[in-house]
């Protein structure tokens, strides 16, 4: 009954914790922290349930500064210690908080293994294409040539593309947003929060020190609405800033066309619940200058958890043998008596 | 009566018999052969009559490396007694030799004047060459003089006692042959076949071909040595006199540790999470508890040694008793979230299973030289207790003690096994389950006052508070920490406060252990001072040179951190302390540092358990 009274009175203050946050002023992470704070009270999880899990970045400082139950971990092993808290939970509402480096370099084996599985985890990689708490190297997700400190001559790594590695990795639901769009944003930690699986977002986070240009094509007035595709379940695929561009298979390859051209009808519309994952994989690959990058829930597709299945086994072998008993398990196989 | 002789007459003929105290027989064979089965077949029977057992197998690394060479051999070796037994023995009496590789690799070991039991039809050229042999040693005359020699065609033999078994192949029928040769031996010491009968019945249940087929070259193999009298005389292994009443079975160390993870999660009342990578030596112990998920057991194979750990550190954050294991380069991956677990001070249980190292070393060969590992093997000042039981039996009680020591103290401990004890086993003597002493591992729910790293005064474990609790959530992390509030902070006193703080806490757990126990002397010319598996061959080492009229006293550390508190008095009473370790010295060297004093060594680094021998060579060369 407590539980009750206290979703309703819940508010973003209660998700603030006592600690001042250190991120630099201006950095996409108090945007999205701020999201978050607002979203919570509005999803009706008692806020004792909620625990955060983060690695190792500016954006794993999250935990500290949300009033929940929190780990600040170490780098890389989010997904892993976040997945053993579920299973021994399942009740939690358990987040990750990653970035590009955190999740895609020193942690992509339990990156890829945590969506596999499916434990029912959100998962919120903070991609600033940039190494921002060591000051300054090239990461992941940075851009073939990108020069920082460590690759003064430009980097000769080729990117991730996080949707397409989620994708790969069986993920059961992937999403796309930003952090200065607060409205999108909101709506993609909901559309996570009320999933059941691994729910993977990658959020553009602007490091306004170390990488401020990232996302310029993105939040620039003038061209964003062209390079942003925004998804809608059951539409078709339109965009620009005056919606007259859209998308349409061309053979084997999506293509833009020209609405004045083009009939609405030879559009692909937008099915995120379609199991079979090459066409999340498609949208995953559009990206500019070609392509408008998609924005919104590239797959969302139901798969049991392994949090539910892993007690699901527990309940079958309670059931097929009874609930266990140690005297009758030392004594099963050979035995023998001494008087 | 008629149709089963072997079964009803077993013990009419033991007023023939030779009566020996205990012999040591060792089974080796390719690791097709079924060799540990066969040695576990006789091992139970022996336990089942009441000898003392002690068995030790040797697998090879390979899962099938060439058959017929000797990097594919599979051997077992048990000893049965009629007294208490501390190791599966130095060497056998009785040697069982499938193929010529089997031959040349164990030779050298039999006792003089041993039985050595051979399989003639695998001797063939290509056999002979792939162990190495230039002509067949057996058609040398007085190759093995010194030795009973019993030639037996164990190939063709069982071939013609399941001639007309239709339904199975060739191959599958000589693959009895093991059966054949389990039935030799059992006739040899006189023992009965019902126990390994009623094994087959429950193993083949589902292909009654197959249990009538070892059924019966179990049958043959007993009858052929009653026909031939091969042997010079049968012997008869007299049950143990004095044993502690109650109800036992066999248990290797890796099941003790199963067993003492379930039996401690039950006592606790509390949901067990064992997360685990696979890896030789350890794996069983995952394969163990995957199979008891209706005692509430969560098992979960991560995708790499990291995240085992990771997991673990999550789940018991979340409030489960939560425990994983590995072997020493398994332990070096998960390191760094040791840490984690060290400065988040949660309870949980890591099992190092050690094995022959440096880096992948000999995987299924025993060593101790993961000790300074789990002490040391992290950055920073990272203490952790470390309890280590002496015998497979022991497993139990030290894996239920490691997790009591967890809850009840609020950190990580090792628990310290190797590959011969997790692998070898002992009759166990059965717990009664009620007087187990239950766990006390309440989590603290009430938000008055409560802080992070507030701390209890006695063991200065801090509050288990889990997810789920309202009004206590809090935020904890690997950052440096002020104690108490458990806030982020770099501050030099706060930095220096919490590490001496988790330094006096693991310290303080002496006063919850008990102290070191010796064996003989008070005090004298030489403490014999031992930990882990290497207990068996020191106990009877050390008693034996005390028969012999040496003033040897013996002591064996199942807590390395902290050492017992009594262990510095101990080493004074002493001239002289010698410690057998299976590594290059690392007890030696801790006790030289902590207690400043000489210690004599005994190091043995080949993957194997000490030998009696060695160790009363070494305490008699510094008594004489
Ligand atoms: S370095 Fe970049 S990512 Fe890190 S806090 Fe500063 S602006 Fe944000």
């Amino acid at each position: 009954m407590s539980e009750v009274m206290e979703e309703k009175t819940l508010t973003r203050k209660d998700f603030v914790s006592d600690q001042e946050v250190r991120w630099c002023p201006g950095c996409g992470d108090y945007a999205i922290l701020a999201q978050m704070q607002k979203v919570l009270p509005d999803l009706g999880i008692p806020r004792e349930n909620i625990v955060f899990v983060s690695g190792i970045g500016c954006s794993s400082r999250f935990p500290y500064y949300m009033n929940t139950y929190g780990v600040h971990s170490i780098h890389g092993r989010a997904p892993a210690i976040a997945t053993g808290v579920k299973s021994a939970n399942p009740d939690l509402s358990v987040w990750v908080i990653t970035g590009d480096g955190d999740a895609l370099s020193i942690g992509g084996n339990h990156f890829l293994h945590c969506l596999r599985r499916n434990v029912d985890l959100k998962v919120l990689l903070f991609n600033n294409r940039i190494y921002g708490l060591t000051k300054g190297q090239y990461s992941p997700t940075s851009l073939e040539g990108h020069r920082t400190k460590s690759s003064p001559m430009g980097s000769i790594d080729y990117p991730l593309h996080p949707l397409s590695v989620a994708v790969s990795a069986e993920a059961t639901f992937v999403a796309r947003t930003q952090d200065t769009n607060i409205k999108h944003l909101s709506q993609i930690l909901q559309r996570a929060a009320a999933h059941k699986g691994t729910a993977f977002v990658e959020i553009y986070q602007n490091c306004v020190v170390f990488n401020p240009t990232a996302w310029d094509h993105t939040t620039d007035s003038d061209v964003k609405d062209d390079n942003i595709l925004y998804l809608e379940d059951g539409k078709p695929l339109i965009f620009g800033k005056d919606r007259d561009k859209g998308i349409r298979m061309n053979g084997l390859q999506p293509e833009v066309v020209n609405l004045s051209d083009v009939d609405e009808q030879e559009l692909i519309v937008h099915n995120e619940s379609e199991d079979n994952p090459h066409y999340a994989y498609m949208l995953s690959r559009m990206e500019d200058p070609h392509m408008p990058l998609p924005f919104g829930v590239l797959r969302s597709v139901s798969r049991p958890t392994y949090d539910e299945l892993l007690l699901d086994q527990v309940d079958q072998a309670v059931e097929q043998k009874g609930r266990g008993d140690l005297d009758q398990l030392f004594k099963s196989g050979d035995t023998w008596t001494v008087e | 009566m008629a149709e089963n002789p072997a079964v009803s007459e077993a013990f009419d003929h033991e007023h023939l018999a030779d009566e020996r105290r205990s012999v040591v027989i060792l089974f080796s064979g390719d690791s097709g052969d079924g060799m540990q089965l066969t040695g576990d077949q006789f091992t139970n029977t022996s336990a089942v009559l009441g000898n003392d057992v002690s068995t030790f197998p040797d697998f090879p690394a390979e899962i099938r490396a060439p058959a017929g060479t000797i990097p594919g051999l599979s051997g077992f070796q048990v000893n049965f007694s009629a007294d208490e037994l501390y190791t599966a023995g130095d060497s056998p009496q009785v040697l069982v030799a499938m193929n010529p590789a089997a031959l040349k690799a164990n030779l050298s070991e039999l006792d003089s004047g041993g039985i050595l039991i051979v399989n003639t039809d695998a001797f063939t050229r290509n056999n002979l060459r792939k162990a190495g042999y230039d002509a067949n040693p057996l058609e040398e005359e007085n190759a093995f003089g010194e030795y009973e020699l019993v030639k037996v065609p164990l190939t063709t033999l069982t071939r013609n006692a399941l001639e007309d078994i239709d339904s199975l192949s060739t191959q599958a029928r000589d693959k009895c042959k093991n059966a054949f040769a389990l039935g030799l031996v059992y006739w040899m010491f006189s023992r009965p076949l019902e126990n390994t009968v009623r094994f087959y019945q429950t193993k083949f249940a589902k292909m009654p071909d197959v249990v009538e087929a070892n059924t019966r070259a179990l049958k043959a193999g007993y009858n052929y040595g009653d026909t031939i009298e091969a042997f010079s005389g049968r012997v008869r292994v007299p049950s143990r006199a004095v044993v502690e009443p109650g109800i036992y079975r066999r248990i290797t160390g890796n099941e003790a540790v199963v067993y003492g993870l379930v039996t401690a999660a039950q006592k606790a009342q509390l949901p067990l999470f064992y997360g685990s990578y696979p890896i030789t030596p350890a794996s069983p112990i995952l394969e163990g508890l995957a199979g008891l998920k209706n005692f509430d057991v969560r098992t979960f194979q991560a995708e790499d040694e990291i995240a085992a750990m990771c997991s673990i550190i999550g789940a018991s954050f979340a409030g489960s008793l939560s425990a994983t294991a590995s072997s020493g380069p398994g332990i070096a991956l998960k390191s760094e979230a040791i840490n984690l677990a060290v400065v988040m001070e949660l309870p949980m249980v890591i099992i190092n299973v050690q094995r022959g190292g440096p880096s992948t070393g000999l995987p299924t060969k025993t060593e101790q030289a993961d000790l300074l590992e789990v002490l040391f093997g992290r950055n920073g000042e990272s203490p952790i207790p470390v309890v280590a039981p002496a015998t497979p039996g022991e497993c139990f009680f030290y894996a239920l003690e490691a997790c009591r020591i967890a809850i009840r103290h609020m950190t990580p401990v090792f628990l310290l096994t190797d590959g011969y004890i997790a692998n070898s086993s002992e009759p166990w003597k059965i717990p009664d389950v009620d007087q187990i002493e239950e766990i006390k591992a309440g989590n603290r729910t009430d938000p008055e006052g409560y802080q992070p790293y507030m701390r209890e005064a006695e063991t200065l474990a801090r509050p288990w508070v889990v997810p789920g609790t309202p009004g206590l959530e809090h935020r904890v992390g690997g950052l440096g920490k002020q104690d108490v509030t458990g806030n982020v902070s770099y501050d030099p006193e706060d930095h220096e406060h919490i590490v001496k703080t988790r330094a006096a806490k693991v310290a303080q757990i002496a006063n919850f252990i008990s102290p070191l126990q010796i064996d003989g002397p008070e005090e004298g010319d030489l403490l014999v001072l031992g930990w882990g598996g290497t207990y068996g061959a020191i106990r009877e080492a050390v008693t034996r040179c005390q028969a012999k009229g040496y003033s040897v006293a013996r002591g064996h550390l199942r807590s390395l951190n902290p050492f017992p508190s009594n262990l510095a008095d101990v080493l004074k009473r002493y001239r002289r302390v010698l410690v057998p370790e299976l590594n290059m010295g690392q007890l030696a060297f801790l006790l030289q540092a902590h207690y400043l004093v000489e210690v004599e060594k005994l190091n043995k680094v080949q993957g194997r358990p000490f030998q009696i021998r060695e160790i009363m060579e070494k305490i008699e060369a510094l008594l004489d």
